[in-house]
């Protein structure tokens, strides 16, 4: 591997890194440590002076029926979300990366990944503005069709589902452009020229090709949506209990730091062994 | 034929897409401008609700809050991000790969979780909620993204022009100000914004580390809507979306994905 450094590049080295991975440290991996010995804990050591180590936390997750089913429901709500992104963003990639060229391309590119960076919270508001009873999208529906529609998605699990596509579609249409944009239009001719179908150009060639970027972004939008408890508190109303929503409250409603603590550390669990179950296909995308 | 029809039916599509992601932001961009504080139809121009934004002292504080903290992680982040992936570039070390790996945990691991750990942690050390609270935490959420820009630009970087003008006798500082950093300047300058926009638009982290009362604007517009619908929170809304449009614009005319570099 690499030579040995001489002192004077190694003083450099440390210097250079030292101020990111040290604000990290103190930012993210101490607090998650910090997090981990929490949710052990019988009770705050500054409230309660005779705070104990206990499992009870992550007892009361499997004793009390409510908070797997809860971890389910959101299990679920990023299954239905990630399904929509995949069917709705995939084809408009392939439109982009393989039927527009040129300028009109980056254009559009841009456009579509333009609103994933703006405030979430706020596009997410934009949605309740629009799904309310009486609100936009009942008004245009009465409009453009003959007979009368009575449409109140407000506080469902649909406008759950329609906020959270909405926020999360731009990251399957970038991860899945990237990677068919990197496919050789070459590869593409050869097989039309042997008589390929379009069908089986898509399923034999672009679809496996481009799988990691489809994946990469599955990834990207079903992780933070199991964590989401905004999106359901603002869409959702009463209906909006999911996993992400109960932890919250520990925090700032019913201040039970070490059972939130496990709570969280049990949605990390289930993040990482996705992760750990989607890597050898993610790994293969980077080489 | 038949291909001139999928082609079609393609760009119907995409058009549809559009649609989807950009009509909500329209409509509330429009109420914003409704006389009706309930956003009824028919549509009745006014323009009360940005003269209450003005008048409303709250919003105002946040807001200022919003940019100042977004201005300083902006800072912050950019200098150590940079320096980190200079060394990350120009150095061949062991552990490398692991410092590369540690950089999407704050990226990969839902906010709720990384926002409530750093709330355990930061009150557990005397730190507590606010305003450098989340400062701290800002910063950390935004680095990775910066180190990732400025490492994409420096990979087209190459390392035997900074030989040349050290063997010419320049300084390695020297070398440093005049032959890398120009070079990798577009993509600081991309990686900055996005820092910017990574903060400005932050709602978790902000939500648990910030005091009540005392919040970034994304937090008061969470707080609002939750005690119901203001329509002055629409016209703030509207601002920021504009806003950090404009940003990522920025950002990304600076970045690969502009397209031109």
């Amino acid at each position: 591997m690499a030579e040995a450094l001489l002192p004077t590049e190694r003083r450099r080295l440390v210097s250079l890194l030292s101020p990111a991975y040290l604000w990290l440290l103190v930012a993210v991996f101490l607090p998650l440590s910090a997090m981990l010995f929490f949710s052990f804990l019988t009770g705050l050591p500054q409230d309660d002076p005779d705070w104990g180590v206990t499992l009870a936390n992550y007892g009361k997750f499997f004793q009390n029926p409510t908070y797997p089913a809860l971890l389910w429901k959101s299990l679920k709500l990023g299954l239905w979300v990630t399904g929509f992104c995949i069917l709705i963003g995939y084809p408009c990639a392939l439109v982009l990366a393989k039927s527009i060229k040129g300028r009109a391309r980056e254009a559009l590119f841009l456009m579509v990944i333009l609103p994933f960076w703006s405030n979430s919270l706020v596009r997410i508001f934009s949605w309740a503005i629009v799904l309310r009873g009486n609100g936009v999208l009942e008004r245009t529906l009465n409009f453009l069709l003959p007979f009368d529609v009575r449409l109140n998605l407000m506080f469902t699990r649909e406008a759950v589902v329609i906020g959270l596509v909405h926020s999360y579609l731009p990251y399957v249409i970038l991860t899945s452009y990237l990677a068919l944009q990197a496919i050789d239009d070459d590869l593409i001719d050869a097989a039309r020229s042997m008589g390929a179908s379009k069908l089986t150009i898509l399923r034999r060639l672009l679809l496996p090709l481009s799988l990691p970027g489809l994946l990469a972004g599955a990834v990207l939008v079903f992780v933070p949506v199991v964590g989401s408890f905004m999106e359901p508190r603002i869409l959702g109303g009463r209906l909006g209990t999911y996993y992400g929503t109960v932890i919250e409250d520990q925090f700032v409603a019913v201040y039970n730091w070490p059972l939130g603590a496990a709570l969280s550390f049990i949605l990390l669990a289930v993040v990482l062994l996705i992760l750990a179950l989607t890597s050898p296909v993610l790994k293969r995308a980077r080489t | 034929m038949r291909r001139n029809f999928l082609g079609l039916l393609g760009k119907a599509w995409l058009a549809l897409i559009l649609v989807f992601l950009y009509a909500p932001i329209l409509v509330m961009a429009a109420m914003s401008f409704n006389a009706s504080p309930f956003y009824q139809l028919p549509f009745e121009f006014s323009g009360a609700w940005y003269q209450d934004m003005m008048a409303n002292e709250q919003i105002f504080t946040a807001a200022a809050r919003s940019v100042l903290i977004a201005a300083a992680t902006t800072v912050l982040a950019t200098a150590f991000g940079t320096s980190a992936s200079i060394a990350l570039f120009r150095y061949d070390f062991r552990g490398k790969r692991i410092l590369q790996v540690l950089l999407f945990p704050p990226i990969a691991i839902p906010w709720l979780i990384t926002g409530t750990a750093m709330l355990i942690f930061f009150f557990t050390i005397g730190i507590g909620r606010g305003t450098p609270a989340v400062l701290i935490g800002h910063v950390a959420l935004a680095l990775p993204y910066v180190i990732v820009t400025v490492s994409a630009r420096l990979s087209s970087f190459d390392i035997t022009l900074e030989e040349a003008a050290r063997s010419m006798g320049a300084s390695s500082w020297t070398v440093l100000r005049r032959v890398t950093l120009p070079w990798i300047a577009p993509g600081i300058v991309a990686g900055g914004l996005f820092a910017f926009a990574v903060s400005f638009d932050q709602f978790v982290v902000s939500y648990f580390l910030s005091k009540p009362g005392d919040t970034t604007l994304p937090v008061l517009i969470y707080t609002s809507i939750r005690k119901g619908f203001t329509p002055e929170i629409n016209a703030v809304s509207t601002i920021i979306i504009v806003l950090s449009m404009a940003v990522m614009f920025l950002a990304a005319r600076y970045s690969r994905f502009g397209g031109e570099r």
